[in-house]
């Protein structure tokens, strides 16, 4: 432990967002410093790498302007942390944690490691609370559960947005608790690279569902190395409401294809061995650090439940950025071009979809005894149908046998009837009658 | 003592002369655990099993003086450890919920009073490696082995409860052996000689058992895309085998998958002796969001655990989920110590170390002379689903099943999703024997037909896409219509139903059933009956 705070002026080299710098005295790895560039700006930045007396230091912010000579470093001899209070519900930051709502910044009553500590996996409580969303595939098909993390698969230009704002919108984590007893129920918002329409987007919405939230911002144009930070914001502040106040938070994290492009931006800086795309070989590992975050605790109230969206790039599930995330989250939905196009609303693909977790959230306890059954019939027959669109691309409709004709109506109607739903809430009792009416218009059930 | 001189991810260089490489060590004030992975003229680098954050130079570094070692003994079993053998259960008592790193805690409970029953009496003479007695841990007899390296005589031999810190027999060259001894993980097991494997590992998956049989004492592997129910298949194997001890590996993977399964553990029952599942279990778990050098670890840990029931001379099955996720560890590990990458940025050593930890598996005489077995089922997680990957590979050319999941057959909610045409296993003859005794002597040839038919409905498939299902022969289409039955009714299996277990007698009574159908069938459409007619008979 260093009594006083170190000053140097001995940077030997600057590249991008990384400093050398010489002669530094028992320096810690991760270890926050604040960069005092000629003009006076301060920028904040970590030390990434330490061989003997040199220290590799990474800066969060823009490095425009550094030089060798004027420039100084300060090291803190602290990690980087999170600042923590019940305050901090209604508040919007940026992605250092500095307000920028026009308030003070809070008084802290706890700060904890911004990278947060695994959690032990035999205190996690398995998760099986049911989330109504009020979206019919997601609640039929997807059921999500309390400390699930699913994510939202989508690919530039669908309505990812409106999928989001729908699930905000309609969500009732409150009502599921068997107790009776009322929960609190927070969103955590981290904006992730977003032009500033789609930031204003989420917090109109955010602002209009009278739901307690915080927010942290990384706009398209400010620095990536707060991309990276911002999530790890999210997740501490995430985990504090719930297991330190109890709360059911709700994290939305958007887009992750802007945090994994920042990672592998900062990765090469530090010129780093590039895996798969460029991205760096512990991506998956670092998907995990956020990710693995969402959970509940046995014995313990409150629980993080996360919802990120994935844009594919090119449309593509075998992407680096979708495929790791697919192998780490539980499950994901996936929303498809095609049915976009055609007016289906919202366009989610169910085949690919998947909750993992669904199994032990559905049934008798939870929703209601058909549920699974009525999701496999619905499931398998759509999933028929889909097979048989692509035999009637050859041979035509007229030269199928009756019997396939019927399951490719039922494949249209499902999507007609049970996918699209535009803007209305249906509730789950809805969403199960409705799957109920189709499969017995065609006679499967 | 030492001083750490510098950092790197989890890479760390110290100052301290006389290391030995994989000895272990304990780096910093937090005493995290750490292992010697390279030695240069000027400084010892360390692989630090922990996260690094907040470590400084100029710390301490202290040596322990022997390599990263499992402690071996009664109360593993119905435990959870982490890669690093920490007991989590009792870890979590301690710690709370979340892991703070560097806390070190005996893997096995030293206060727990252990009845212990000798086999042998004072004065008896002990060979290396002899069982000299046992105690009983979870309804398994836990045999206590003596490990000198010499021939000795028992001085005096307890027949006491007792606990781990006292000895449960005395030499009389002075020395005391006790109820556990510590294993370094990288160095597999002694036995006296290796047989081929020639019985089943029965699964009570219907495809696997019947199709692609994995042996006791063989390796098998599931490679598939995310989704593809990898995990679930794993579990289910891990539940119904026909083994002794499960060592299950939580490898990288998810928190919550690890939960569900605990809780399932604690509740199910083995279907062959009706006790509670997590009685023959040991669970190691280092998921995804943990240490990515003690996820290298773990499956060290597991295979050092298994190796030591085998020796006691029971039937082991390791499963770990999943080996890509060791595979990634090693080369973050190996990037960070900025070594040169071979394909895909994997170190070249990453086929080697996985052929050699495969070769752990098998049949052997323990030292002690009984009959053990240890099998794996591993899981394979390819980047984008794509089996030309280097891990998948490595793989094939150490295992004897091959399992392949198939995204395709996942999205029609075909599970487990095995591919019955890419997939195959090495031990289908030797195991066949044992299947014509002790199930029915027609086994092979009810799978010859099966297989037959699922093969004409490939072939079939591709000529109705082009002609349309409707242009195929009666016998064709009715043929289509009976595969389309073994895939649903006999491969499908349901994991959350009473299904999930299929004992080998029951799966071959129902495929027979499928068979027969198919013959009288036949026999009906050459009388002149429609094919409609039959179809929409058997529905009702």
């Amino acid at each position: 432990m260093r009594l006083s705070e170190h000053r140097y002026n001995s940077i030997t080299s600057i590249a991008g967002p990384l400093l050398f710098l010489h002669g530094v005295v028992d320096a810690r790895i991760g270890e926050v410093v604040v960069v005092e560039a000629p003009d006076g700006k301060r920028i904040d930045g970590e030390v990434l790498e330490i061989n003997g007396d040199t220290v590799l230091i990474e800066v969060f912010g823009e490095t425009q302007g550094l030089d060798i000579e004027r420039t100084s470093v300060v090291l803190t001899d602290s990690v980087k942390r999170a600042a923590l209070s019940k305050e901090i519900v209604g508040r919007v930051f940026n992605g250092s944690f500095k307000p920028i709502d026009g308030l003070p910044m809070f008084f802290p009553d706890k700060w904890s490691p911004v990278t947060g500590s695994p959690l032990n996996p035999s205190a996690r409580a398995k998760p099986e609370e049911f989330i109504e969303t009020g979206t019919s595939v997601i609640d039929g098909l997807n059921s999500l559960v309390k400390g699930q993390k699913l994510p939202i698969f989508s690919c530039p230009g669908l309505p990812s947005k409106e999928m989001v704002a729908s699930v905000l919108k309609n969500a009732s984590l409150v009502g599921s608790d068997h107790s009776g007893k009322k929960r609190e129920f927070v969103i955590v918002f981290a904006a992730l690279g977003l032009t500033f329409n789609e930031y204003n987007f989420y917090m109109s919405l955010i602002e209009g569902i009278k739901t307690e939230y915080v927010a942290f911002v990384n706009l398209a144009d400010e620095p990536v190395m707060e991309r990276l930070l911002a999530p790890r914001f999210a997740l501490s502040v995430a985990e504090y409401l719930a297991f330190d106040q109890k709360m059911d938070v709700l994290v939305i994290i958007t887009d992750m294809t802007n945090y994994c492009d920042a990672l592998r931006e900062v990765s090469t800086a530090r010129r780093e061995l590039p895996g798969r795309r460029g991205y760096p070989g512990y991506m998956y590992s670092d998907l995990a650090s956020l990710y693995e975050r969402a959970g509940r605790i046995r014995g313990m109230e409150g629980s993080v439940t996360m919802l990120p969206v994935v844009t594919m790039p090119e449309d593509d599930i075998t992407h680096p950025i979708p495929d790791l995330s697919g192998y780490i989250t539980e499950g994901q939905i996936v929303l498809s071009r095609e049915l976009h196009q055609n007016g289906i609303s919202p366009p989610v693909d169910v085949l690919p979809s998947l909750s993992r977790l669904m199994q032990r959230g559905i049934g008798k306890e939870h929703t209601r005894d058909d549920h699974r059954e009525i999701s496999n019939l619905l499931y398998k027959n759509y999933a028929k149908g889909r097979d048989l669109r692509k035999l009637e691309a050859i041979v035509g409709r007229e030269g199928m046998p009756e019997k396939d004709r019927l399951m490719l109506d039922f494949a249209d109607t499902f999507e007609k009837e049970f996918v699209n739903q535009g803007t209305e809430r249906r509730s789950i009792f809805e969403t199960l009658d409705i799957g109920l009416n189709l499969l017995s218009k065609f006679s499967l059930k | 003592m030492g001083k750490i001189t510098g950092i790197s991810g989890p890479a760390v260089s110290v100052d301290l002369k006389g290391l030995r490489l994989f000895e272990r060590v304990f780096v910093g004030h937090a005493m995290l655990a750490g292992e010697v992975v390279r030695i240069e003229e000027d400084r010892t680098v360390i692989q630090v099993y922990e996260d690094t954050r907040g470590l400084a130079v100029g710390e301490p570094v202290e040596r322990t003086g022997s390599p990263f070692a499992v402690r071996l003994g009664p109360g593993l079993l119905s435990k959870i450890f982490d890669g690093l053998q920490r007991p989590l259960q009792r870890l979590r008592e301690e710690t709370g919920p979340f892991i703070r790193h560097g806390k070190e805690l005996h893997a096995l409970d030293t206060s727990h009073q252990w009845r212990f029953r000798p086999l042998k009496k004072q004065g008896d003479e002990v060979r290396p490696g002899d069982i000299i007695g046992y105690v009983e841990e979870e309804h398994h007899k836990h045999y206590i082995f003596c490990l000198r390296d010499t021939v000795e005589k028992l001085s005096w031999i307890s027949d006491k409860e007792l606990t781990l810190e006292q000895p449960v027999a005395k030499l009389e060259d002075g020395n005391e052996i006790f109820g556990y001894h510590d294993w370094p993980v990288r160095v597999p097991r002694p036995y006296k000689k290796k047989y081929s494997p020639s019985k089943p590992l029965i699964t009570g998956q219907r495809c696997v058992d019947f199709l692609f049989t994995i042996a006791k004492g063989g390796t098998a592997i599931m490679p598939g895309g995310f989704g593809t129910g990898k995990t679930i298949l794993e579990q289910s194997i891990a539940k119904f085998a026909d083994v002794d001890i499960v060592v299950y590996v939580g490898c990288g993977e998810r928190g919550n998958e690890m939960a569900e399964l605990i809780e399932e553990f604690e509740e199910l029952k083995d279907p062959w002796t009706n006790r509670k599942l997590m009685e023959r279990t040991i669970l190691v778990v280092n998921t995804s969001n943990m240490p990515v050098a003690a996820r290298e670890a773990s499956i060290y840990t597991a295979v050092s655990m298994a190796e030591y029931y085998r020796d006691m001379g029971y039937n082991v099955l390791l499963l770990a989920d999943s080996i890509s996720r060791w595979a990634e560890a090693l080369r973050e590990i190996s990037s960070s110590l900025e070594e040169m990458p071979g394909e895909e940025g994997y170190p070249t050593y990453m086929a080697s170390r996985l052929s050699a930890f495969l070769e752990r598996s098998g049949v052997v005489e323990t030292v002690s002379g009984r009959t053990g077995s240890l099998s794996m089922v591993l899981s394979v997680s390819p980047p984008g689903g794509d089996l030309t990957e280097p891990v998948t590979q490595s793989c094939l050319r150490t295992t004897g099943a091959f399992l392949m999941l198939d995204t395709s057959l996942a999205h029609r909610r075909h599970f487990p999703a095995i591919n019955w045409f890419q997939s195959y296993s090495l031990y289908g003859k030797e195991t066949m024997e044992y299947y014509k005794k002790e199930v029915s002597r027609d086994w092979e040839e009810v799978q010859l037909k099966c297989r037959e038919i699922l093969n004409k409905e490939e072939a079939l498939k591709e000529v109705a896409e082009i002609v349309g299902i409707e242009g195929l022969q009666d016998m064709d289409r009715l043929l289509m219509h009976v595969a389309e039955k073994i895939r649903l009714e006999f491969l499908s299996q349901n994991a959350y139903t009473d299904d999930a277990f299929s004992p080998p007698d029951r799966t071959l009574s129902d495929v027979k059933k499928i068979l027969e159908y198919y013959e009288r069938a036949t026999e009906e459409l050459k009388n002149g009956v429609s094919l409609d007619q039959i179809l929409s008979d058997k529905k009702s």
